[in-house]
């Protein structure tokens, strides 16, 4: 049949079809543009620009970066704030999420109770926070009165404002993601595992820890790109000239109060280079991990 | 599924149950706090302020315009949903579908909106809208808000399309239904909640983005996220009551929508595709 027919176009549709080619890819072509235009083409202009500063040659806005300390610093202080935060959310969301698959009354409830600080938004939990935290919120108010401290603890306008900030926001959206991943796991194999004699620690270690681990490498980037790019509450409950100045600070300092693009498309890239820097290291230490199907046997 | 699991708690389980006591404490105090100074007339070294009142609502409605906000925020939000679905459907249909060389490139690219700080795309992409004049109007604020939107939109009904069976749609084929047909006819109706589901969650991050939003509004195209910031960042200005009030008023509109959003969907089931029988 295939011997008879050698006009190119049939033959190449069909060669392309059997490599999975055909009109319905078509249905790509929208969202594809879509990314391109608005995404990777205005970051290739970012990239452009960041090698055009005013002065100093193609390299000057990154040499302006690493010379200057107040700029320079900014890498430190945004991993200081997002790693500690990012593995507080998901290494917390573990052991709760694990009481919670079981099912009992009220989980329901119990969930969307933690799904509602999602909602809270910056400002109402920057009011919240400064409020409540605050030098004569109620939580000094309560320390004070039960005689724990002689002075006010200070929590907010620094480094814990936003920190507790981070850990208010992202912490219910760890918790979805950990649960779900382990909901995913079959009960079955942990089950099994008690039939051989292993005790719980055991099963948890040995079991569901190795399959859960993907999840965690996810859930983890996900809160930490969250908490990466914290800039409004680093600006609203930290102290943003001091020890809260994130990249992101520096990125629009840079953009819209100094009028300095090269610059700021120049921290703009460092910012993504080193989040995608610590995303390659857990993803690759995940890789080393098992990635195959959680569901158990037969599905 | 298991049997119910005992009732007796072991110290972990204590430890457990207690940080989440822990937290919702917290979360309570920072959420009354706000509520509480909303309606409070003067509030200082007290436990709780001097007297009652709700004028701080009516004065916020007043002083930040909070219609024309809402309005934007409403436009921008419905317009972002409807394009980010349009262009996002189709596209998530081919990946849950098909095999087809570059897949994994294509999905790698849809992903990097989602895994980068909006921070970082956004001051590029603010500076290329400006250049076009798109930027400072609604139109830029709709085009910035879609980037991460139409990503979210893919990879949240990628999972909803999987788990339609092929045979039905290959069914339709065979008594003669051309694509188009399979989509408004078939896929569309059994689509239905993921579409909502992906909708509500498009609305709600759209509502609640305000980097993307920040960097490309103008005066007129201020969204309420963008328009607390602004009243927040400039103390001093306004009663720091009335602000209060309006975080109120926009976290009960966030609420209301995702309450609305659980009803359709269970948040769990959005990562990984688990059948609970019940429930």
């Amino acid at each position: 049949m295939t011997a008879v027919v050698d006009t190119a176009r049939p033959a190449l549709r069909h060669r392309l079809a059997e490599r999975g080619v055909d009109r319905q890819l078509l249905l790509l072509i929208p969202a594809a543009l879509f990314v391109v235009t608005l995404f990777i083409y205005p970051f290739l202009y970012g990239l452009g620009l960041s090698f055009q500063p005013v002065k100093g040659g193609p390299l000057g806005a990154y040499r302006e970066f690493f010379t200057d300390a107040y700029l320079r610093d900014t890498i430190a202080t945004t991993l200081g704030l997002a790693l500690p935060a990012a593995l507080l959310n998901v290494l917390a969301s573990v052991p709760i999420a694990y009481r919670m698959r079981g099912r009992f009354r009220g989980r329901r409830l119990l969930t969307t109770v933690l799904v509602v600080p999602i909602t809270l938004g910056t400002v109402l939990t920057a009011q919240g926070l400064l409020n409540f935290l605050g030098p004569t919120g109620w939580f000094n108010r309560t320390l004070l009165s039960a005689g724990l401290v002689d002075a006010p603890v200070r929590l907010t306008n620094n480094y814990w404002g936003v920190f507790f900030s981070l850990i208010i926001t992202g912490f219910p959206f760890a918790f979805l993601l950990v649960l779900s991943y382990l909901s995913g796991i079959d009960p079955s194999l942990e089950r099994a595992a008690a039939t051989l004699g292993a005790g719980p620690w055991q099963r948890f270690r040995r079991i569901t820890l190795p399959l859960l681990a993907p999840g965690l490498a996810t859930t983890f980037c996900l809160t930490f790109v969250l908490a990466f790019s914290v800039f409004p509450s680093a600006v609203l409950v930290g102290d943003p000239s001091g020890t809260t100045r994130v990249m992101s600070i520096a990125a629009y300092d840079a953009a819209y109060v100094r009028y300095d693009y090269p610059l700021a498309s120049a921290v703009a890239v460092l910012m993504g280079l080193v989040e995608l820097l610590v995303i390659a290291a857990v993803l690759g230490w995940r890789a080393l991990l098992y990635t195959g199907s959680t569901a158990g046997g037969k599905g | 599924m298991a049997a119910r699991r005992r009732i007796v708690a072991t110290p972990a389980a204590w430890l457990v149950w207690g940080a989440v006591i822990a937290f919702f404490i917290v979360l309570a105090g920072v959420i009354s706090s706000v509520v509480v100074s909303s309606f409070g007339t003067r509030w200082f070294d007290t436990w709780l302020p001097a007297g009652w009142t709700t004028r701080w609502y009516g004065q916020s409605w007043e002083e930040f315009t909070l219609l024309p906000v809402l309005i934007v925020t409403l436009e921008v939000s419905a317009l972002v949903v409807g394009l980010s679905l349009l262009i996002g459907v189709p596209a998530a249909y081919v990946l849950a579908r098909r095999a087809f060389p570059g897949r994994q490139l294509l999905y790698l690219l849809f992903l990097l909106p989602i895994l980068m700080p909006p921070i970082t795309y956004g001051i590029p992409l603010a500076t290329v809208l400006y250049k076009y004049g798109f930027a400072g109007n609604l139109s830029g604020v709709v085009l910035a808000n879609l980037v991460p939107s139409v990503p979210f939109v893919i990879l949240t009904m990628t999972p909803f399309i999987e788990q339609i069976d092929p045979a039905v749609e290959r069914a339709a084929r065979m008594c003669g239904a051309s694509t188009r047909q399979v989509f408004v006819r078939i896929l569309a109706p059994l689509l239905v909640p993921g579409i909502l589901a992906a909708s509500i969650l498009v609305l709600v991050r759209t509502v609640g983005m305000f980097e993307l939003t920040f960097l490309t509004a103008g005066p007129d195209s201020q969204t309420l996220v963008v328009a607390l910031y602004y009243s927040m960042s400039a103390a001093g200005i306004r009663a720091q009551q009335s602000i209060d009030a309006m975080a109120v008023i926009y976290t009960s509109m966030m609420l209301i929508l995702l309450v609305l959003a659980l009803r359709f969907v269970n948040p769990t089931q959005l990562v990984a595709r688990v059948r609970e029988d019940g429930d």
